[in-house]
């Protein structure tokens, strides 16, 4: 039987868990090196290769869009995309600032080294041997010196259950992560404020964060906690609507109201703005309704591995 | 309609808004940094690392080129982190601006005042723009790595007026004409 937490995370019991290691067992290991290999690929094919699930949400746009200039430019984006993979070139200049979503087993043991380490050599080897752009800088309101090898990322880990290393990589570009927002609604506001919100974010963003976008959207929890939901829905492929109904039903009308702005591929007009709605929630305080929005270029770059 | 620069302002004349062009040329490269140094240059009475006269500035700031290639992907970045250095660019003779998303009302008044056309380049069709770029040098500001100052010759660059000096906004059109909100 699995209870739900409030991180939405089946906890089995231990007894039936084949996952728990018995007293004395040998702990599984992996190596540093190993970590930092995989991240540099992930790096590295992250921006090459756009996914299956992007490319036939592509597609689709392509036959769904009603302006010409609108079917013009994805069909531009989609000949990008094969372009990239065809010649190993990053699909956008702007390869972003890695963001590594880590989920750690918690009966795994990491060896030969420090884990944030190791994430962080794999971003310095994947950016330099893919020759991706090292777009990060220091002292960010004073000289803004660049780091030279894309470090540091902005690591999320998680203990979870089990001896596995799931390392999610997303090269986060500027262009759509300054169009995020966050709202501290009041309860009263409710399923329209949110929905208003969302909508309001996208269409102010207008052309900037280079439509048709992904908008990853968090509801509840803190005001970090909602802005964590948003960027981690952004992992969910695309086509795949939330399990919870409610919010599934959510998403659609927020999509909906979304692709009536008119904003379109590329900003130009059209209407396609939007890919699709990701919404992701958790359970906040009796005083709130944090709202996040994190917006995500149509370049919606993300690759994983299971260690 | 193909166009090549240094703009004139009889071409300047005759791009509207929504126009689908190609530009072939030199085109200078700078984002963030290198407007801010440049505008810092005029302040202190100092020359620009180029002329402006007549030139277009492409918002951009490239991935490493591998080995062989003139320069890595290539696409637009949103321009209006460049709006508060822009009027005073084209107030000493740039002509275009090429970018993706839209401009402040003072950018489209100087637009109007100094006779510039602003382009928007198709963001993320990075390796697509890429190939219209034929030679690439860094020309001032090397520090600043990939947001150093450049100059490129393109052929065939491909983009759309957004701004004209007629005042006519091409985000603002398309997206009028498919709202339904």
């Amino acid at each position: 039987m699995a209870i739900m937490t409030t991180n939405h995370r089946p906890i089995v019991p231990i007894a039936s868990d084949p996952r728990v290691p018995v007293k004395g067992a040998r702990v599984r290991e992996i190596p540093c090196d190993e970590i930092t290999q995989t991240v540099a690929r992930l790096c590295i094919e992250a921006n090459y290769y756009l996914g299956d699930d992007v490319i036939t949400a592509l597609r689709r746009a392509r036959d769904a869009e009603v302006s010409p200039v609108g079917r013009e430019v994805l069909d531009q984006l989609l000949q990008n995309a094969s372009m990239a993979r065809d010649e190993r070139m990053p699909l956008c200049q702007d390869t972003g600032l890695t963001v590594v979503f880590v989920e750690l087993g918690q009966d795994l043991n990491i060896i030969g080294g420090d884990l944030y380490q190791a994430i962080e050599e794999g971003v310095r080897q994947g950016y330099e041997e893919g020759y991706l752009r090292k777009s990060v800088v220091d002292k960010p309101f004073s000289a803004r010196t660049n780091t030279t090898d894309n470090t540091p990322a902005v690591i999320h880990c998680e203990v979870v259950a089990g001896d596995r290393l799931t390392l999610k990589v997303v090269p986060k570009g500027g262009g759509s992560e300054n169009m995020s927002s966050l709202a501290m609604l009041t309860p009263a506001d409710g399923r329209e404020g949110v929905a208003d919100f969302v909508v309001q974010t996208v269409e102010k963003a207008g052309a900037n964060p280079c439509p048709p976008t992904v908008v990853g959207v968090g509801v509840g929890g803190t005001a970090e906690r909602a802005m964590w939901l948003a960027k981690h829905s952004l992992l969910r492929e695309l086509g795949e609507r939330s399990s919870d109904p409610e919010v599934a039903e959510l998403e659609r009308d927020i999509l909906t109201r979304v692709n009536r702005l008119g904003i379109g591929p590329g900003g130009l007009g059209g209407s396609v703005t939007s890919l699709a709605v990701h919404v992701e929630t958790h359970p906040c305080h009796m005083a709130s309704l944090p709202v996040a929005v994190n917006i995500q270029c149509h370049s919606a770059r993300h690759k994983e591995a299971v260690l | 309609m193909e166009i090549s620069t240094p703009l004139t302002d009889d071409v300047i004349e005759q791009l509207h808004a929504g126009d689908r062009v190609t530009i072939s040329g030199i085109i200078y490269v700078g984002r963030d940094a290198a407007h801010k140094r440049m505008i810092a240059a005029l302040e202190g009475g100092d020359p620009l690392p180029f002329d402006p006269q007549g030139q277009v500035i492409y918002y951009m700031g490239p991935s490493p080129a591998k080995p062989d290639a003139p320069i890595g992907s290539a696409g637009p970045t949103t321009s209006y982190r460049m709006d508060p250095y822009a009027p005073r660019l084209m107030e000493v003779g740039l002509k275009g601006m090429i970018g993706k998303g839209g401009r402040s009302p003072s950018v489209r008044e100087a637009m109007q005042k100094y006779k510039a056309v602003y382009f928007a380049a198709i963001g993320g069709a990075a390796v697509l723009i890429a190939r219209s770029i034929k030679e690439a040098k860094v020309i001032a500001y090397d520090d600043l790595g990939a947001e150093a100052l450049r100059r490129l010759k393109v052929q065939g660059f491909p983009a759309v007026v957004v701004n004209d000096i007629h005042g006519g906004d091409a985000y603002e059109a398309g997206q009028k004409r498919y709202r339904r909100a």
